[in-house]
């Protein structure tokens, strides 16, 4: 990791051991790590969703071990988790709760990155890994829904692998191999097991990248100004952030927990306690919570753009919208990270929000009429926030004056309470 | 000559031998590594059991006039329904110019227009208009549309109706109205006998 270690081995052991397999400076060393002494809470969310992968993997392991990927068995297997396995029930609730609060999560996390600038350099690598490990959440999540086998499972399968048909040329073979036969069936739910079973480890894989690209860059912070002088603008990993973090993490478990014990069906479709049939389909098939813009994405593009048919047009704007996420730290032009000094961003990353979640709801309700007109509106404007506010606003916008290091941002907003304070009566700390 | 050093004048050495090696040996990995790429991926199309699946004989002696049934086949519904002559002539009477997709999408005649006549053609080329057998997926996103079963939803065209995202299919199972692009699919399929039908 980038900082210089100050490990320094206590007993003879140790240094014993520090010649051959230095792990314990490897750890001391990590959580000593020099962290800007300003971080809010939106910052504990990586701690937040450290805990939710592992709760997702410690939960999932259990439920391979009663679970049979069979078109013929994995309803039925499903309702043997919950009625005659040992706190089954509190697994698979767990387990199926888990998954949207790790989404509620990484939203969090992401729109933090955007608000304060965590995507610009030195960190584009931390950012794009972060954009890899959310594809592969999707994809893990998707491949999860698909397993116990219910109405929603199947037709939500069969709705999301169809949108590989519309690729032109090779979009049908494609298909069928990703089906292994015709239509979605007992080869799809067997691989897609699989798959279910592998992707988080390769999560676990990314997000390693993920703390070692951002321990070699160093964390952003609110202010978005890099740590100048150690001693005055950063503090050890351990204890204060362990602390912070800890606290966080109690009080997402209470959310968590309210979820898993009051209401755990809440954020599921009562269609999926219907066992698959391929020869009805439900009155309206709504994908989970979590995937709902881009739902609402795939559905505007309702016109045919020159030569891209409507159905490819909306399978590309859909897959557009996150691979867009992997650009994002050349779209934005602005020199300055933390949108708490730039004023008029604020305003439209507000809009931004209010626009996703806007299509999340849009992506809930029937495609017609004027849900499809605002969703067209919304999804104009997600791209538009991107492809033309971003890049402009860095060129047009003059941003307020930035402290000139991190303890002068924090002492200023101890005198003030956030009024400004003349640059020159700050560094006396 | 000395094999040890790497020289100057221009002389094999053991040194350029294993730089050689490594060259070849990664040319090597590279093929075999090629080699077995496709069998790990062709492992995941439809397997010798899926593919033995994909005829289906169906007995069609019971539907009466104006009546439609659902069978499986690959895994996915067939619709067939015995057409009344009223529908046969609201259905032949309509232009191809009329459409949205003017391709038949008829497994056993490709390529040629979608005029009810040739919606209802069999692998035989014989046109039988009271049948008409179809692929009951959607060419939307792959929904089931309603219609086949008496008192559904039916569509502003009298054939079959998608509730997902609102296609509308006419009749002869051609897409009318809504987000899907294409007609619905005729497979491929022969009498073998006056009442018999060999899907697939």
């Amino acid at each position: 990791m980038s900082h210089p270690s100050t490990y320094t081995p206590g007993s003879g052991f140790e240094r014993w051991l520090d010649k051959r397999l230095p792990i314990v400076r490897f750890g001391a060393d990590f959580m000593g790590f020099p962290t800007p002494k300003n971080l809010n809470y939106w910052w504990t969310f990586g701690a937040i969703l450290t805990v939710c992968l592992v709760i997702q993997i410690v939960t999932g392991v259990i439920l391979a071990m009663h679970y049979t990927p069979h078109t013929s068995m994995a309803f039925a297997s499903v309702e043997h988790i919950m009625r005659d396995v040992n706190y089954g029930w509190l697994m698979r609730y767990v387990h199926a709760n888990g998954a949207s609060m790790f989404f509620l999560a990484v939203y969090i996390h992401m729109f933090r990155g955007l608000y304060y600038g965590s995507y610009k350099a030195p960190r584009e690598i931390v950012w794009m890994l972060g954009v890899v490990i959310y594809l592969l959440m999707m994809a893990t999540a998707f491949m999860g829904y698909v397993l116990p086998w219910g109405q929603m499972s199947y037709w939500g399968a069969t709705v999301i692998t169809n949108l590989f048909s519309a690729i032109p040329l090779i979009g049908d073979d494609i298909r069928t191999l990703l089906w292994g036969g015709f239509s979605v069936d007992n080869p799809t739910l067997n691989r897609f097991f699989s798959l279910h079973y592998l992707l988080p480890f390769a999560i676990f894989g990314v997000v390693v990248l993920h703390i070692w690209a951002f321990h070699t860059s160093g964390n952003n912070n609110p202010s978005g100004v890099e740590i100048k002088d150690v001693k005055k603008d950063a503090i050890p990993f351990h204890p204060y952030y362990t602390i912070k973090d800890g606290f966080a993490i109690v009080v997402f478990l209470i959310l968590f927990a309210a979820f898993v014990f009051f209401n755990p069906n809440a954020l599921g479709h009562a269609d999926n306690y219907v066992e698959a049939n391929p020869l009805v389909t439900p009155p309206s098939i709504v994908p989970e919570w979590y995937y709902l813009p881009f739902y609402a994405i795939l559905r505007a593009i309702t016109f045919d753009i020159f030569f891209i048919p409507a159905k490819l047009g909306g399978v590309l704007a859909m897959f557009g919208s996150i691979l867009i996420l992997f650009v994002l730290p050349w779209l934005d032009t602005s020199k300055v990270r933390s949108m708490r000094y730039r004023p008029v961003a604020r305003l439209w990353f507000i809009l931004f929000v209010i626009a996703c979640i806007a299509l999340g709801y849009l992506g809930g309700k029937p495609a017609e009429g004027v849900y499809v007109m605002w969703a067209q509106i919304c999804t104009a404007y997600y791209f538009g926030f991107f492809l033309i506010i971003l890049p402009l606003l860095g060129l047009l916008e003059t941003p307020k004056p930035l402290p000139r290091s991190i303890a002068e941002a924090v002492l200023k907003k101890k005198d003030g309470g956030g009024a400004e304070v003349p640059a020159h009566a700050a560094p006396a700390e | 000559m000395t094999t040890s050093d790497n020289t100057a004048d221009g002389d094999v050495t053991r040194r350029d031998f294993i730089h050689m090696s490594h060259i070849m040996a990664t040319a090597a990995a590279v093929g075999g590594g090629a080699a077995v790429v496709w069998p790990a991926v062709h492992q995941m199309n439809p397997d010798a059991s899926v593919l033995a699946l994909s005829t289906k004989e169906v007995d069609l002696s019971t539907i009466s006039v104006g009546q439609a049934i659902k069978v499986m086949w690959q895994g996915k519904p067939v619709f067939i329904r015995r057409r009344t002559p009223e529908e046969i002539a609201e259905a032949e009477a309509t232009p191809v110019s009329d459409l949205i997709d003017a391709n038949a999408r008829n497994d056993n005649l490709p390529g040629v227009d979608a005029t009810d006549t040739d919606r209802v053609t069999s692998r035989d080329g014989q046109a039988r208009p009271e049948w008409m057998i179809l692929v009951g997926v959607c060419t939307h996103l792959g929904c089931i549309p309603l219609g086949t079963t008496a008192g559904e939803n039916r569509g502003e065209y009298n054939g079959w109706f998608c509730p997902c995202h609102g296609s509308h299919y006419d009749v002869s199972g051609r897409i009318r109205k809504g987000p899907a692009p294409e007609n619905l699919l005729i497979p491929p399929y022969e009498f073998i006998s006056d009442t018999v039908v060999k899907i697939g």
